[in-house]
């Protein structure tokens, strides 16, 4: 079957590593919602911290989710803006952190909650993208791709992952966007901000979008600021802003900027 | 020589062939005649009907069957084989729009059966599917689709074809009579079907079974009383044939 087939054999197995169901992954939920900042919400992008603290010694897993991803889809494509700060508590352990991950040439994943979680799974998604591809003589689309993804997951969930991802980008269908995490979930939708910073990013997005239409430069600067106001407020979000534009022929690196360049920046045009 | 070779399907004989699989290629051969035809905007399944008991209900014999609703199959051979291969494909056909959010192209769910049908050919104590199966379809964007497989797990793409008993003399048939103006109409594309397969039927219409998907339309099987007149228009045109014939050898 097309779902057995990509989940067995053809995937690294891990069929006895991570299937014991350990006591601890009941506690984990438990924790979970209690951190949860937003209420029992089941849908929140704000992920929580999960079981690394306190789950013995070495367990100290470095998550991203103090983090501003964001992706949009308009007229043109799709822009995916990222910032490049990783914290270790209110430690910046770095502020030059790849959190756009290129699945292929034609397809971005971004990096939210567990880094190795996500650059892991998003690999895996390439190697069985460019499998599809060869088997099938096209593209996979953006919803399969996607689907992939979560379907690998979810064989894991209440087992400790974390991620939150969102899978970008463009297939005969027109520019496609889908948010899928650890928990199992797996969003179609137009406009998407992960992390501790989504908040700010979609207010400015929110408002941005207001007018339709948008060109590539003027897109391109909504997600620019987008991340840049996220990461003026929030603390765990900083660093550089990638800028990525999706459109029909694939994906193009538009531009990294330093956060405190624009900073300058934007001051000198409110002057 | 075959005797010692032909027990064990995973056994090569020194000269190379596989017994069981040449086997079941036979048994296909035994089965009734199944014809393909891949027109402009029509693909057409015919069936020779095999004449039931005087008791036995018509309907319960069907040799046509969909797979989902753009693609369909007719196969020749053992009928119970080709239950299970059908289930198969068309739990495929589902599981493939639940992981990807799309309908099968016709040459992926024939490359699954494909791959099915090899994956018997090559394991213990299991016999080879008994059957061969005409694909037809469209894909989603728009083309239509002929795939046949057999028992060894082969699948090639085919303009028209037929499988069963007297494969052989519908085959030569459609290859001096397909041609681009005899499939330019639907209507003409379900007439070259069912001219393939009065050659080896007797008794005409009564005992063919015919299927059709338009583009973007499901699976239709046409009511005796149309292929009855078809087949009495394609009685016609050969009279009005063998009329011209006849003047023009007079003249």
């Amino acid at each position: 079957m097309a779902l057995a087939s990509v989940l067995q054999s053809e995937s690294v197995d891990f069929s006895n590593y991570g299937r014991q169901r350990h006591g601890f992954a009941s506690g984990l939920y438990e924790a979970e919602l209690g951190l949860e900042s937003v209420g029992g919400d089941r849908l929140s992008f704000a992920l929580s911290t999960s079981c690394s603290n306190g789950d013995g010694p070495d367990r100290k897993i470095e998550f991203l989710h103090g983090t501003t991803t964001l992706a949009f889809k308009f007229q043109h494509g799709v822009i995916v803006a990222v910032d490049s700060r990783a914290t270790a508590g209110s430690y910046i352990a770095s502020q030059t952190v790849k959190k756009v991950i290129e699945i292929n040439p034609y397809l971005l994943g971004t990096m939210a909650g567990g880094a190795a979680d996500c650059s892991f799974w998003e690999r895996l998604l390439a190697r069985q993208c460019r499998v599809y591809e060869l088997r099938n003589k096209e593209r996979i689309s953006v919803a399969a791709a996607s689907k992939l993804l979560a379907n690998m997951v979810y064989q894991y969930k209440g087992m400790g992952l974390s991620m939150g991802t969102m899978v970008c980008g463009w297939d005969k269908t027109g520019p496609g966007l889908y948010y899928v995490d650890s928990e199992g979930n797996r969003v179609c939708g137009d406009l998407f901000a992960v992390g501790s910073g989504s908040m700010y990013a979609y207010g400015i997005v929110d408002s941005g979008l207001k007018q339709k239409d948008l060109t590539v430069e003027e897109a391109c600067d909504l997600g620019r600021r987008a991340i840049y106001q996220a990461t003026y407020r929030d603390a765990y979000s900083g660093g550089q802003v990638n800028l990525y534009h999706v459109h029909s022929e694939g994906w193009t690196r538009v531009s990294q900027s330093d956060v405190l360049m624009l900073h300058q920046q934007y001051q000198a045009e409110k002057a | 020589m075959a005797a010692r070779y032909d027990r064990a399907i995973t056994v090569f004989s020194p000269d190379g062939h596989l017994f069981q699989v040449e086997y079941a290629q036979e048994a296909v051969k035994k089965g009734s005649t199944a014809v393909g035809i891949r027109g402009k905007d029509i693909v057409v399944l015919g069936v020779e009907k095999k004449s039931v008991a005087k008791l036995q209900e018509e309907r319960t014999v069907r040799k046509i069957c969909a797979l989902d609703d753009h693609v369909c199959m007719a196969f020749a051979g053992l009928t119970a084989d080709a239950r299970i291969v059908i289930n198969r494909a068309r739990v495929e056909c589902q599981s493939h729009r639940l992981t990807v959010e799309d309908p099968v192209t016709v040459e992926y769910i024939t490359r699954h059966i494909a791959t099915l049908k090899q994956r018997y050919t090559q394991s213990n104590g299991r016999r080879p599917f008994g059957i061969s199966a005409l694909i037809v379809g469209f894909d989603s964007d728009g083309t239509p689709r002929l795939y046949q497989t057999d028992p060894s797990g082969t699948y090639h793409a085919w303009k028209a074809n037929a499988i069963g008993r007297s494969a052989k003399t519908v085959r030569e048939f459609l290859e001096k009579n397909y041609t681009e103006e005899s499939i330019a109409t639907d209507n003409e594309a379900i007439k070259l079907a069912i001219k393939a397969l009065l050659e080896v039927v007797q008794s005409g219409g009564k005992n063919i079974e015919l299927a059709v998907i338009r583009r973007n339309q499901s699976l239709k099987l046409l009511e005796s009383k149309e292929i009855e007149t078809l087949v009495t228009e394609i009685e016609k045109e050969k009279e009005e044939e063998a009329e011209k014939k006849k003047q023009k050898k007079s003249t």
